[in-house]
């Protein structure tokens, strides 16, 4: 008997650590946002979500494809708060107009607001969530602070005291101007927050070390590597936003009457609760369920991008 | 600890004066003259006019008026509003109607969000679990308006279980229907948020130690799951009632509620500088109290959390 027969750790060749350690040239490179997109896809809230905005983006630009009814010609007081009728399967409004036809035309107009929004914070939230938190100390303290002026009005109260100063102007850039200037705060927080963490690592350290300037290391090494939380939080204000302009509109500081939109609709519907409680039913439901699907989106998304959330399904 | 407080407070000095400035400016910018409305239709007495403009300081800068302001707010003088009642006494009336009010909600959202949250954590991918998420997903998605209106219809106009609007009194059981509504938001994410904690805790050493000491189930789940859970809903609880105490504009408005929302939305739409910018200062010197608060509250629940060096 050798010695040999008394090993009780198995031989190199006879375990998968040369297998684990290899490294597969030939595989394509594997980054983060490769590996989210890999967990997307075998996630069931992706393509629910994915189909519903698929859907609402397709009535929002081609509305002429899901209904012949004209929204504001032919409308007969003679239908107000009409019952479905052939044609008109979701009824009338109090006006006698089709509700269905201004479910779909007024989808471009929250679809816009959302994404003028989103566009806004996103901007000011890199902006602002970067330099503070890669330059630190006082550019921090400044940047932080007026963060905090901003954050700490709730911002449905600040877009109420902005339409109202620019009532004569109301339109769908300044309502997505008046929302977004108070919502920007929550994206920098979270990609302070992010950068804070992602700075502290060795590759920002062998860069500063090789002598790359700190401004290309923010843009090169640090953003990419801390810029995944704020698609999230961007998939999900963009409902956030689209909900903040029904709630404008329903308070009487929103678009104008004239502009078709959901919250309007909601809004004149709200008298005729007791009676018609359909009409304010249906274009609720139509911001529920596009709200619902940027939401489920974002969560899907954030999910996928979260190493920790994925180890907890 | 007394250290980390100053430096807090004097962290949140510019926030403060930022806001108030910020408010005031919009206010001022607002167009109309709040000044000629008061006339009515019986047409602008110049001499009566510029009396008012001098008693409101109209007549004075831009920046002028708002140091005039801050000033008496440090003596304990919120102002007077155009319709000649102090603020200070607008603000006495709303906001215990508004105090109660978030009372409600919160502690609503506490048990129910919590509950609802701790089983599903601790069944996590089972159906309970599943279907709790679905519904969490679909509150979270729905506008608060829409709530409002769906459950005065149902439980007020429908079932009669509650009236429609709240009385001038607004006592408890009249604010259970809004509070109930203002909740759901809060369930919402406190039911995600105690599922992901729970879930978290869940797998550390120190509850499989617990189990291994002999402890009981329902024990490990109270002492050492929940508690060590509690942090992000605290901290959610927290901003919340903030939030909620700043006045939720929408359901006050729907349930004709008389709080602090209310009575701050009809001031700016009325254009009452005095009014929004005195129920502003209040609300942001109390969303900085909440927060700091929030702050001392970790270190209560998590011993790990030090603010002193």
């Amino acid at each position: 008997m050798t010695n040999k027969d008394f090993h009780f750790v198995a031989d190199i060749d006879k375990t998968q650590v040369a297998e684990i350690d290899a490294v597969r040239i030939s595989d394509k490179p594997t980054n983060l946002y490769l590996d989210a997109w890999r967990d997307l896809r075998k996630r069931p809230m992706f393509y629910i979500a994915g189909l519903l905005i698929l859907l609402v983006t397709t009535v929002a630009f081609f509305p002429d494809l899901f209904t012949q009814t004209p929204p504001n010609d032919n409308c007969l007081l003679a239908n107000s708060n009409g019952a479905p009728t052939a044609g008109h399967p979701l009824g009338f409004t109090r006006q006698g107009c089709d509700i269905y036809s201004r479910i779909v035309h007024g989808t471009s107009t929250s679809l816009s607001v959302g994404l003028i929004v989103i566009v806004l914070t996103t901007l000011l939230g890199i902006i602002f969530g970067s330099l503070a938190g890669f330059y630190g100390k006082w550019v921090d303290a400044i940047l932080s602070r007026a963060g905090d002026i901003f954050f700490s009005i709730p911002y449905i109260l600040a877009a109420v005291v902005i339409m109202s100063v620019f009532s004569d102007f109301r339109n769908v850039w300044v309502i997505s101007a008046a929302i977004g200037i108070f919502a920007w705060p929550s994206t920098a927080r979270v990609l302070r927050g992010e950068i804070l963490r992602v700075k502290q690592s060795d590759y920002v350290m062998a860069s500063t070390a090789i002598g790359v300037s700190r401004f290309k290391i923010l843009l090169r090494h640090v953003m990419p590597n801390s810029i995944a939380p704020v698609i999230a939080v961007t998939t999900i204000s963009l409902a956030a936003a689209i909900v903040a302009e029904a709630t404008l509109s329903f308070l009487g500081v929103g678009l104008p009457t004239s502009t078709m939109s959901w919250g309007n609709d909601i809004s004149q519907a709200q008298a005729d609760l007791r009676t018609a409680p359909q009409v304010l039913i249906w274009p609720s439901l139509a911001l529920s369920i596009t709200s619902l699907a940027f939401i489920m989106m974002g969560e899907a998304i954030r999910d996928a991008l979260d190493p920790k959330a994925r180890a907890q399904r | 600890m007394t250290g980390y407080i100053i430096r807090r407070v004097l962290q949140a000095l510019p926030v403060f004066f930022g806001t108030t400035l910020l408010i005031y400016f919009m206010v001022f910018a607002m167009p109309g003259d709040p000044i000629v409305a008061l006339f009515g239709d019986k047409g602008v007495n110049p001499a009566i006019a510029d009396q008012l403009r001098a008693q409101y300081h109209l007549d004075q800068p831009f920046i002028v008026q708002y140091l005039i302001y801050i000033g008496g707010i440090f003596q304990g003088d919120f102002g007077t509003s155009f319709s000649g009642q102090p603020v200070g006494q607008i603000l006495a009336s709303t906001f215990p109607v508004t105090l109660r009010l978030a009372l409600i909600a919160v502690v609503i959202e506490m048990i129910v969000g919590v509950a609802i949250g701790l089983v599903a954590g601790l069944r996590k991918g089972k159906w309970f679990d599943n279907s709790s998420l679905v519904v969490s997903l679909i509150l979270i998605s729905t506008p608060v308006f829409v709530i409002a209106f769906v459950s005065q219809f149902f439980f007020a106009i429908k079932l009669d279980w509650a009236r429609a609007t709240v009385s001038g009194e607004a006592n408890f059981p009249e604010l259970i229907l809004p509070g109930m509504v203002l909740a759901t938001l809060g369930v919402a994410y406190i039911i995600r948020l105690t599922r992901s904690s729970v879930i978290e805790t869940a797998s550390q050493d120190f509850v499989r130690t617990a189990y291994s000491k002999g402890l009981s189930k329902s024990r490990v789940t109270r002492v050492h799951i929940l508690r060590n859970s509690m942090i992000p809903v605290v901290t959610y609880v927290s901003i919340d009632f903030g939030i909620l105490l700043v006045g939720a504009t929408v359901t006050e408005g729907i349930f004709n509620v008389p709080g602090v929302g209310r009575t701050l939305y009809q001031a700016i739409i009325r254009g009452e500088g005095p009014t929004v910018v005195s129920f502003v200062t209040v609300m942001v010197l109390l969303y900085l109290a909440v927060n700091l608060l929030t702050d001392l509250l970790y270190a209560a629940l998590d011993p790990r959390i030090r603010y002193d060096k």
